[in-house]
């Protein structure tokens, strides 16, 4: 499972492994020194749920039959959230 | 995106072919090959060019054949099926087809079905257990991984979130592959996705530039007021209890 590659990242850590999965070879510059204020914002992983959600995508499998659109749709009613959108499907099924 | 997708098709061949020529045919269509999109397509049905990184055959079982394909945006699978067909001289078509990979994003993450997240979304609500949840939603940044990242430092990151264009002093630190004019993704020492833009300055300028305007945000992510805007900023050391 790809995604558990990310999990044991934190900070620029995580950064890198998205990298690493990606197949990215290129390398860091630093260009300067700052720590992060722990009292702002959260590790992707470490988000509460509701803001994880917010700042999530689903890998979907999409079954054959519905649009991608009516699964939007159903995603959003699931989730009760006014806001989701989809990355591409493959073209419905041509009529016989 | 515009980038390698990858599929397995089930491909029915109209007539029955030696196995070696069948091989030798699907070589011929790795590499550069023409295609006119279809009838039922958005695109304008111009003669093009698309590239065919690999083909695996998988499986062929009398006139069925199940391969993987790696390919380039925009290539039409059901047309490379029913032209691979025309040079064998029997005619086929594509019955199946899946998508199991856009760029890194793959089946393998693993991708999840409907059910399951509908399971995942039941356990949590009714039980309060995120366990499943956490699974089946993955973290945004995983969708700009394939991109070159530039992590600021905690006092630029409001500035950006509402749309300001990023200076080269609030820079920590960038992939050495950032391109003048092309899509970067702009993180925070925590590893969250601020934004994304299109940097003006080559890796190096940056390296080398105390100052200047570094990228023109495009899409900001985070929601404003996550970080505190810099001249808001408490000092550091004064943590309130």
């Amino acid at each position: 499972m790809i995604f558990l590659k990310l999990l044991e990242g934190r900070g620029i850590e995580f950064v890198k492994r998205l990298d690493s999965i990606a197949n990215r070879k290129s390398d860091y510059v630093v260009k300067s020194e700052d720590v992060t204020d722990e009292r702002y914002g959260y590790y992707p992983f470490e988000r509460p749920i509701n803001l994880y959600i917010e700042y999530g995508f689903i890998p979907l499998d999409k079954p054959p039959g519905p649009t991608s659109h009516e699964v939007v749709a159903w995603i959003k009613k699931m989730f009760s959230i006014g806001k989701a959108g989809h990355g591409g499907t493959l073209e419905p099924k041509p009529p016989i | 995106m515009h980038s390698s997708k990858e599929y397995v098709a089930l491909m029915e061949l109209h007539g029955d072919v030696d196995l070696e020529k069948l091989y030798e045919v699907f070589k011929m269509f790795t590499g550069r090959i023409y295609q006119r999109p279809p009838l039922r397509s958005s695109v304008k049905r111009s003669l093009r060019v698309r590239e065919i990184y690999s083909i695996d055959l998988l499986e062929i079982i009398n006139r069925h054949v199940l391969f993987r394909v790696k390919c380039e945006s925009g290539t039409y699978i059901r047309k490379l099926c029913h032209d691979i067909g025309l040079v064998l001289g029997v005619e086929a078509h594509m019955r199946e087809l899946r998508r199991v990979a856009v760029a890194h994003i793959r089946e393998e993450l693993p991708v999840v079905t409907l059910h399951e997240v509908s399971e995942a979304v039941y356990l949590w609500r009714k039980y309060g257990d995120e366990t499943l949840i956490r699974k089946v939603v993955l973290p945004v940044e995983y969708i700009v991984a394939h991109l070159p990242k530039i992590i600021i430092k905690d006092s630029a990151v409001d500035a950006i979130a509402h749309g300001a264009q990023l200076a080269v002093p609030g820079i920590v630190m960038l992939s050495n592959d950032v391109k003048k004019g092309e899509r970067v993704a702009i993180f925070t020492l925590k590893g969250e996705l601020v934004a994304i833009g299109k940097s003006f300055m080559e890796a190096e300028e940056i390296v080398k530039n105390e100052k200047g305007v570094a990228v023109k945000i495009e899409r900001v992510v985070m929601d404003r007021g996550t970080y505190p805007p810099l001249w808001k900023k408490a000092k550091k050391g004064e943590k309130s209890e």
